[in-house]
This record gives structure tokens, C-alpha cells and sequence, in this order.
């Protein structure tokens, strides 16, 4: 398919990285955007009518989780890309915290292989571990990761506590020009926590992790960054004060960006006693809400919401992190924590777009250019020229999030059921439908 | 059927008179005798029991109460549950001819429960059973004792035992409910 | 209207001597936040009924004859469980008690798998203790059987919540305007939310002590979220136990020691355990609880809990009593 071309008729083009808009066509060959302009015509050429629907740049997760190898009973490489192509997602970037972990180049280059044995549809990109084990003692080799494919260092997780330590991999990081995108966690203070540190904790009797465990190492990571110049990446920042600290950054012209879930940027703590619809008595404990970093408060969503409009935070993450049935199937306390994001995740950013807390194209840029920009990888633009990641969006049509029709292995989901309004149509990956949505036009 | 009046307050008090005339008949006199009053009416009914006798013959005789919810036989398929109020027999009912007291004495299932309950609190040297309305009916092999007042009804009918003490005025009334067969028995 | 106020007698069908509940809902007993005073005033209106069995000589009726009430156990305890069973085997139910920290659990078996084998058991009630908070909200949701809730984590202990202000009103009689202290361990303590929602239909004032410590940090903002004007916190205790009626006393486990949570078992004893010298400052008949077990010469002074000033005794008694009229509205009256 890839020498057949392509022609998307009457979109309404979105590109954010040329700020254009407009009602048109784009052609595609040889896997590259070749043209857009109106009343293009190819022969031969298979023709997908977009009226209605809006192109823009294939979406780009900074964040998600695989599992291969290791946890294939919670996803596969396979499973997983299927569910991003059908989130919209044309390059995801998978964190390391696998089993064997991403440690070395033998494993990153095993997962390559998988990735594109299993998802030639789907640009996988793989985030090497800053330490051995990601057990936080000693240094992996950097270059050698970063010559495998690596296109960023992170512990996820397992966040690195020895300042020491992260100090180091910063230097190191610096010289390569990757980004250290790390899960900000000062694991001393937010240890035995299962959510957020508030009123709905003492209600449920459940240990809080307090905003504050987040934002010191936000804080210390800052201080690094301006100790080693390297690049640093707050990976889904939960907190007003993670928000405020990395405002401040950007403004001292320090090379820190950041990006936020779609979860955590429209769910609250209180998600975790009460389910949509159910009387105010039965407590949920929904285990599906339980995520680290926690859902928030409100005010912490507002301060979120107010660092995309104005720029503080460049990326909009998944943190796609499916589990089994039985793992949620618990106790509170005992549920791992994770969402499984990928296939929600443009309807339930969609519904800030509707509500008018953020325009389309604040959403899209945090989807595509936001998360490029870091990438540095050329990707996130329709010019011409371009490879062709294209995503095809309905922002009007309604659908109700079911997780029996999941392509991700992962139900895990606090918005199973819920009605969402914006649906992804259409997935293109270089030139090629990685993903398309029955009610698709296509001759 | 519009509500009808059987007895008033004084066809009640003449019924009472006679029936502890009948109790100290049967036992020689009012020595060891104690009354228990199965909630809600027959207490009031056992007290004025007792206080006719200590009219009659200067002897005050224990009067108790005696909740029965926990013994009946259909707490566990009633589709509503009922409040457990409090039993009160503050003196021993070992060795006493024991009368008990109810308002209307009806299926024998009541005062079965009430025999279960009263064999936990003690042994009597006898039980027996005093009613203001026995209105037929039986399903268990029971008999009063003394009965004020032998009312023959239909199932479909329904007797009310007003008492002041708990219903403001002295009544007894029969009423008939939709459904029934009108037989009389 | 008062429940024991009587409604004319009707006979078509035998006539009840107390008055029929209809406004019962409850299938759980999972906490008190979802009872309202009306509920609340029942459960203590039958459990004066259930202290009169317990003073007689045959402790036994025969209500839930028939009836199985399983325990099951997930943390050890004893007075909890010991109470349980006695109301159970009072009002002649036959109870099969699962040590879950023994049993399968430990070889890994889930909690509900545990409690699925109880229900195909076909128990008609599961009395339920479990350390995760929330534990008995996922055993209510995913079975048929009735859930008792026993005490889960830091989350919630109804029975206990009851019996404590069954006692206090026992003693009290109306609580408005009355002052009880609740000391100790508020962060990891069942007993006091329970007791925070159970008190909250009486007019009266709840205080809570501890050192900043062991309180939460989204307390103050859970009780204005629910409007919970009852309550206070205050970290001294000296000017908390002024002018308060009871003060009950909370179990202060020795890990938090450990935690860090208090510095040193000297400084907490100096800071809030209840004994003589202290209750000096206090009004001359206030009354001291502990729900039990006691850690002597740290929470609470063996003289103060063992004195005239004690109502430790009363509230294993009550407690007794509470849990026989919560099982009777549980399992009693109901088809399987």
C-alpha cells in the first residue's frame, strides 16, 4: 500500500505547527504528505471523504506502557499499538519498566524487532532506563542506549531518589541531548499513600500521597537542570504547585517541558469514592481510579488547565498502564495502580474543548507539535514533505466508552461507560490507514 | 362495613370484674399470684386487673411486661420487621401462678411465643391465660383460661381493642375488611 | 413520634405489640454515614430490648433460629469477633466463624473468592473484619448476602460507633450540648470516623485530640465538606477534656512509634494519655471509653480504667447488646 497514494478530500485541516486552517485536500504518496490545497484530484489514487471531520498531525504519547517483554498478559506490543492507532496515536513512546527492564541495547533492540514485527504500523519509540535495574544505584550506559533507539531516559515508576544519581544522568544526558523525563515522586513521603492527599482520603480512611511529594522533586529536578543544562521532561504533572515551579523555569530559560494525562486533567480524587450515578452512600473504592500520580483536586486541575492555555505545559500524555482484571479486582489498597488509556483518550480531552476550558487547537498542539517539539524528530506537521501521520477526528460525534470493544488487553478504566463526545475516525501512519472508524468514507 | 362498637368503656370494666372475681376463685385467693401483660395492650389490662383485685381484697399483686417479638414464629418471613420493645418482669415468676394477660386472643400463635418467652424467665407452678376478646379461630391446641367477652367473627373482620391508657378511650370495635368470606364462626 | 408510642391494635392478622418499620433500608450494616437519626434512635430503641436478655439467667431466644451468621476474620481480634458470636448464638443463630488470616487467604486466595465460598455456603449474613480499608463496600458489591462490617483499615466500625453512643446516651441520657472527647490516634482510627458520623444527629460536640501528627490532613476539610459542625480538633488536651462529659481514649498502636509518627511512647504519654493527674483538670464526673484492647500505661492509666469513672465494662456489655439489635434487623425478617 505504501506506492498507492492517498487522497483526503474536504478536511478541515489542522496544523499547529504552521497554525493553518482550512477546508481541504491532502494527498499523499510514497508514505509522505506530497500536497494540500483544494480540489486536488489523483488518479487512481484511493479517495477518503473527510467533510465533516478534521485532519491533523498523527497524534504523539510521550508516555505509555507496553509490557513486552515480560507482562504480556497485561498488554503486547501488538495489542498495545492496535489500541494507540485507534486512540489516534501514530508514535508512542514506551517506558522502560518492562521485565527484563530497558537497561541495555540488547533489550531496546529485542523490542524494536517485536515493534516491528508485530506493529509496522504504529512508530514505537523506545525510553531506556537512567539506572541498572531501575533500582536507582548505579548509571546505565547511556550512549549505548541512545545509539539503540533510545529517545529518552526515565526510572518511571520507580523514581530515582539519590540526587546524586540523577544529577550524573543528567550530565550525561546533556552531552546525548535527551531528554530525562521523569516520574516526580519523593517516594519517603508519598510511601503507603494510595491517592491523593485530601478530604476524600480521610473520608475513605485511605493513606494520602500529599501534592507536596510530587513537587519536591519537581523542584529538585528544576535545580539539576539548571546545575547540569540538560534537558528535563516532568512527565504526567498532577499538582498547582508542579505547574507553578515549571512556569517559573521556563520563564528563568531553563530547557524544562513538561506534559499532564488526560485523567488527571479531567478527573478528581473524589472519582475514587463515587461513580457517576450512584447514591452518595455506597463508597466506590474504584480501584480503576487508582493511578499514580493520583487524581487530584480541583484546584489542581484548574492550575493544569490554566498551564496548557498559557503554555507551561507542552504535552499531553496517556501514561497508558494496563493491568489485568485480577489486579483491579481487589481491595483498594492492594490494586496496582494504572489507567488504560489510549482508546479514551481524545473523547475525554475533547469534553475541555466543549466545555470551553481549552480551544481545539491548545488540545491538538498538546497532542501533536507539543510532545514533537521535545521528540525533536521532525514529526507533528502536515507540510508537504512530511511523513504522512495523519489523524482523522469527529469532535461532534458521541460514543459510549465500552471496554469489551478494547484493543488494548488493559479494561482498566474509570470511564468505562461514560458518554464521550469526539471520536477518532481515522489513523494514517505513513501513508498507511493504521486505524479507521466504520463509518469511514473511503473508494 | 361501617366500624361497629361491641363493648364501651364500662361493658369493658364489668368483663374485667368478672374475670378477676373468676381468678380468685380459681386460685383461692390473690396469694402468689403475679400478672404479666403481653405488649402493647395487655398491660394496661393486667394492671387493671390488678388494681380490681386490690380493691376486693388489699393485696398488691407484680404486674410485668412481656415482649414477644423475638419468640414469634414468623420473625424470619414477615416482609417487615417490627420494633423489639423491652420485657420488664422485675420479680421472680419461679414457683407463681402465673397469670398472663392479652387483649385478643385469636390464632394461639401470640400466646405460644408468649410461653416460649416466659419458660426462659422462669418456672411458673402454672400459667394461665386471661383475654379480654377471644374472637375464635384457633391454629394451635390452646384454651383461655378466663375470657371477658366470646366474640364470634369472620377472618375478613377485624377487631380493635381501643384502652385509654394507650388509645385515649375505652373501645372495643369490629370492622369488615374487602376480600373475605363472611362466615361466621 | 416516638417508636414506642403505640398505634391502635389491628387483628385481622395477629396482633404485633411493637410498631411495624418500614423506613429500615438498610441490607448492609457497612457504616454510619448513611444512617439517619430515625435509624440510629431503632437500633438503640431494640438494643434496651436486648440488655434485658442479657440480664437473665437464659440468655438465649429464638429469633434467628435457623439462621446462619458466618464471621470471617481477615485481622486477628477477639473482643470484636467474641461479641459478634455471643448476639449471634443469644438469638439462636447457629454461626460458622473462617479465620481468614489462617485460611486460604494466606495461600493467596482473593478476598472475593473467599467470600464467594461463603455466600455458595448459603450463610444468611457474612460479619466481616478486613486491614484494607473498604474491604466490605467490594464483598456488598459483589455478593448477595448480607455484609456486616466489622471494622476495615482506618475506614469505618459501625457496631463499635453504636455501641459507643448507645453508651454515652445510656449514661448521658440526651446528648445535646454535651462535650465528648475522642484522644489518641485519630489518623488510623475506624473507631473515631465511625463515631465522627454516628454523633453527628445528636446536638452534642465531638472533640478530637491528637498531636498534628496523628491527625489527617484533609480532615478539617472532610468535616466542612459534610457539614460536620460538630466537630473540632484540638492538639492540647489539657484545654480539650474542659468542661467535656466523656472522654474516650483510642488505642495507640506501638508501630506508629516506630513510623515516626511520635517521637518517643514518653512523649505521647506526657502529652495525651488519660490518668488521675490529668482527668484532675477535668470536670469531677466526667466519664472515661476505650474501645479496647487497651494498651495500659500508655493511652490510658490502669487506675483510670479500672475506676469509678470507667465505662469500659458498660461498653463490652452494650456491645453485645448493639450487635444482637443490628443482626436482628439484618438477618432477622428476611427470605432467602
Amino acid at each position: 500500500m505504501k506506492d498507492s497514494s492517498l487522497l483526503i478530500k474536504n478536511a478541515r485541516i489542522i496544523d499547529p505547527a504552521t497554525d493553518a486552517e482550512e477546508t481541504g485536500d491532502i494527498l499523499i504518496a510514497e508514505g509522505k504528505i506530497s500536497k494540500t490545497g483544494n480540489d486536488i484530484s489523483a488518479a487512481g489514487a484511493a479517495t477518503i471523504d473527510a467533510s465533516g471531520l478534521i485532519a491533523c498531525p498523527g497524534f504523539i504519547d510521550l508516555h505509555c506502557h507496553l509490557r513486552q517483554p515480560g507482562y504480556e498478559n497485561k498488554e503486547t506490543i501488538a495489542t498495545g499499538a492496535a489500541a494507540a492507532a485507534r486512540g489516534g496515536y501514530t508514535t508512542i513512546c514506551c517506558m522502560p519498566n518492562t521485565n527484563p527492564p530497558l537497561d541495555n541495547a540488547g533489550i531496546v533492540n529485542h523490542v524494536r524487532d517485536i515493534a516491528s514485527r508485530d506493529a509496522p504500523l504504529v512508530r514505537i519509540l523506545p525510553v531506556g532506563c537512567i539506572t541498572g535495574g531501575r533500582a536507582g544505584r548505579e548509571l546505565v550506559n547511556m550512549a549505548e542506549l541512545a545509539s539503540a533507539g533510545c529517545i529518552g531516559f526515565s526510572d518511571d515508576g520507580s523514581p530515582v531518589s539519590d540526587t546524586r544519581i540523577m544529577s550524573l544522568a543528567m550530565e550525561n544526558a546533556a552531552v546525548l541531548d535527551l531528554p530525562i523525563i521523569d516520574h516526580c515522586e519523593d517516594i519517603n513521603l508519598s510511601q503507603g499513600g494510595h491517592m491523593n492527599d485530601g478530604w476524600v482520603a480521610v473520608r475513605l480512611g485511605l493513606k494520602g500521597i500529599p501534592a507536596a511529594a510530587e513537587e519536591i522533586m519537581v523542584a529538585r529536578d528544576i535545580a539539576l537542570c539548571e546545575l547540569t543544562g540538560a534537558r528535563l521532561h516532568v512527565t504526567h504533572m498532577s499538582t498547582a504547585g508542579s505547574t507553578q515551579l515549571v512556569r517559573d523555569a521556563k520563564q528563568r530559560g531553563l530547557k524544562v517541558t513538561c506534559d499532564v494525562t488526560p485523567h488527571n486533567l479531567t478527573l478528581t480524587h473524589e472519582r475514587v469514592m463515587k461513580v457517576q450515578d450512584t447514591p452518595r452512600t455506597a463508597l466506590a473504592y474504584d480501584t480503576n481510579a487508582r493511578v499514580n500520580p493520583p487524581l487530584r483536586s480541583p484546584a489542581d486541575i484548574e492550575a493544569l488547565i490554566r498551564g496548557i492555555t498559557d503554555g507551561t505545559i507542552d504535552a499531553i500524555a496517556t501514561d497508558h498502564a494496563p493491568h489485568t482484571i485480577e489486579e483491579k479486582l481487589c481491595e483498594f489498597e492492594n490494586a496496582i495502580s494504572g489507567i488504560s488509556g489510549f482508546e479514551t483518550a481524545f473523547g475525554v480531552l475533547m469534553s475541555l474543548v466543549h466545555t470551553g476550558s481549552i480551544s481545539l487547537k491548545t488540545l491538538l498542539a498538546c497532542l501533536t507539535t507539543g510532545p514533537a517539539k521535545i521528540l525533536q524528530n521532525g514529526t507533528g506537521t502536515l507540510r508537504p514533505g512530511a511523513r504522512a501521520d495523519i489523524t482523522l477526528l469527529d469532535t461532534e460525534r458521541e460514543w459510549t466508552v465500552d471496554v469489551k470493544d478494547f484493543l488494548s488487553k488493559g479494561r482498566n478504566t474509570p470511564f468505562n461507560g461514560c458518554k464521550l463526545k469526539g471520536l477518532v475516525v481515522a489513523t494514517i501512519s505513513g501513508g498507511c490507514l493504521s486505524f479507521h472508524h466504520d463509518s469511514l468514507r473511503i473508494s | 362495613m361501617p366500624e361497629k362498637t361491641l363493648l364501651n368503656s364500662s361493658d369493658i370494666e364489668r368483663a374485667l370484674v368478672r374475670v378477676a372475681h373468676e381468678i380468685l376463685e380459681r386460685n383461692k385467693g390473690a396469694v402468689n399470684i403475679v400478672f404479666i401483660g403481653i405488649k402493647t395492650r395487655g398491660v394496661p389490662l393486667a394492671q387493671r386487673l390488678a388494681a380490681i383485685i386490690r380493691s376486693m381484697e388489699q393485696v398488691d399483686i407484680p404486674v410485668g411486661s412481656l415482649d414477644i417479638t423475638l419468640y414469634r414464629d414468623d420473625v424470619s418471613s414477615l416482609s417487615f420487621k417490627h420494633v423489639v420493645q423491652q420485657t420488664y418482669v422485675p420479680f421472680d415468676i419461679t414457683n407463681k401462678h402465673l397469670i398472663l394477660v392479652d387483649d385478643v386472643f385469636y390464632t394461639g400463635r401470640s400466646i405460644r411465643a408468649a410461653l416460649d418467652a416466659l419458660i426462659d424467665l422462669g418456672r411458673p407452678e402454672t400459667i394461665q391465660l386471661a383475654v379480654l376478646i377471644d374472637r375464635g379461630h384457633r391454629e394451635l391446641p390452646i384454651r383461655a383460661d378466663f375470657v371477658g367477652k366470646n366474640i364470634p367473627t369472620a377472618r375478613n373482620e377485624e377487631i380493635k381493642v381501643c384502652l385509654s391508657e394507650v388509645d385515649a378511650v375505652d373501645k372495643v370495635t369490629v370492622m369488615r375488611t374487602e376480600g373475605g368470606n363472611n362466615e361466621l364462626k | 413520634m416516638s417508636l414506642s408510642e403505640s398505634r391502635p391494635g389491628t387483628a385481622t392478622r395477629e396482633t404485633l405489640p411493637g410498631p411495624s418499620i418500614d423506613f429500615w433500608k438498610h441490607r448492609h450494616v457497612l457504616d454510619l454515614d448513611d444512617f439517619s437519626r430515625e435509624e440510629t434512635d431503632l437500633v438503640f430503641e431494640i438494643a434496651e430490648g436486648m440488655v434485658e436478655i442479657l440480664d437473665r439467667d437464659v440468655k438465649k431466644v429464638p429469633t434467628l433460629r435457623g439462621k446462619t451468621i458466618a464471621t470471617m476474620f481477615f485481622e486477628p481480634s477477639t473482643r470484636t469477633r467474641a461479641s459478634f458470636e455471643l448476639a449471634a448464638k443469644y438469638l439462636g443463630a447457629d454461626t460458622i466463624s473462617l479465620d481468614a488470616t489462617k485460611s486460604s487467604v494466606a495461600k493467596g486466595e482473593s478476598l472475593i473468592d473467599s467470600l464467594r465460598t461463603l455466600q455458595a455456603l448459603e450463610v444468611d449474613a457474612i460479619i466481616m473484619r478486613h486491614p484494607c480499608s473498604g474491604a466490605p463496600y467490594i464483598a456488598a458489591r459483589s455478593l448477595d448476602t448480607s455484609i456486616i462490617n466489622a471494622g476495615d483499615g482506618c475506614h469505618a466500625h459501625p457496631s463499635q460507633g453504636l455501641l459507643d453512643i448507645f453508651t454515652m446516651k445510656q449514661q448521658l441520657g440526651d446528648l445535646k450540648d454535651r462535650k465528648v472527647v475522642i484522644v489518641g490516634d485519630i489518623m488510623h482510627s475506624r473507631v473515631a470516623r465511625s463515631n465522627i458520623w454516628g454523633t453527628r444527629h445528636y446536638g452534642m460536640k465531638l472533640v478530637l485530640c491528637a498531636p498534628p501528627t496523628l491527625i489527617p490532613h484533609g480532615l478539617p476539610e472532610m468535616l466542612e465538606k459534610y457539614s460536620l459542625n460538630h466537630v473540632t480538633i484540638e492538639h492540647n488536651l489539657d484545654s480539650a477534656i474542659e468542661n467535656a462529659d466523656i472522654i474516650m481514649s483510642l488505642r495507640l498502636q506501638k508501630e506508629r512509634q516506630q513510623s515516626g509518627l511520635i517521637s518517643s511512647l514518653r512523649e505521647y504519654i506526657q502529652g495525651y494519655q488519660i490518668n488521675m493527674s490529668r482527668l484532675a483538670g477535668a470536670k469531677p464526673d466526667v466519664l472515661v471509653m476505650h474501645p479496647g484492647p487497651m494498651n495500659e500505661g500508655t493511652e490510658i492509666s490502669p487506675d483510670v480504667a479500672y475506676g469509678t469513672r470507667s465505662l469500659i465494662e458498660q461498653q463490652v456489655t452494650n456491645g453485645v447488646a448493639v450487635r444482637m439489635a443490628l443482626l436482628y434487623l439484618i438477618a432477622g425478617g428476611k427470605n432467602r
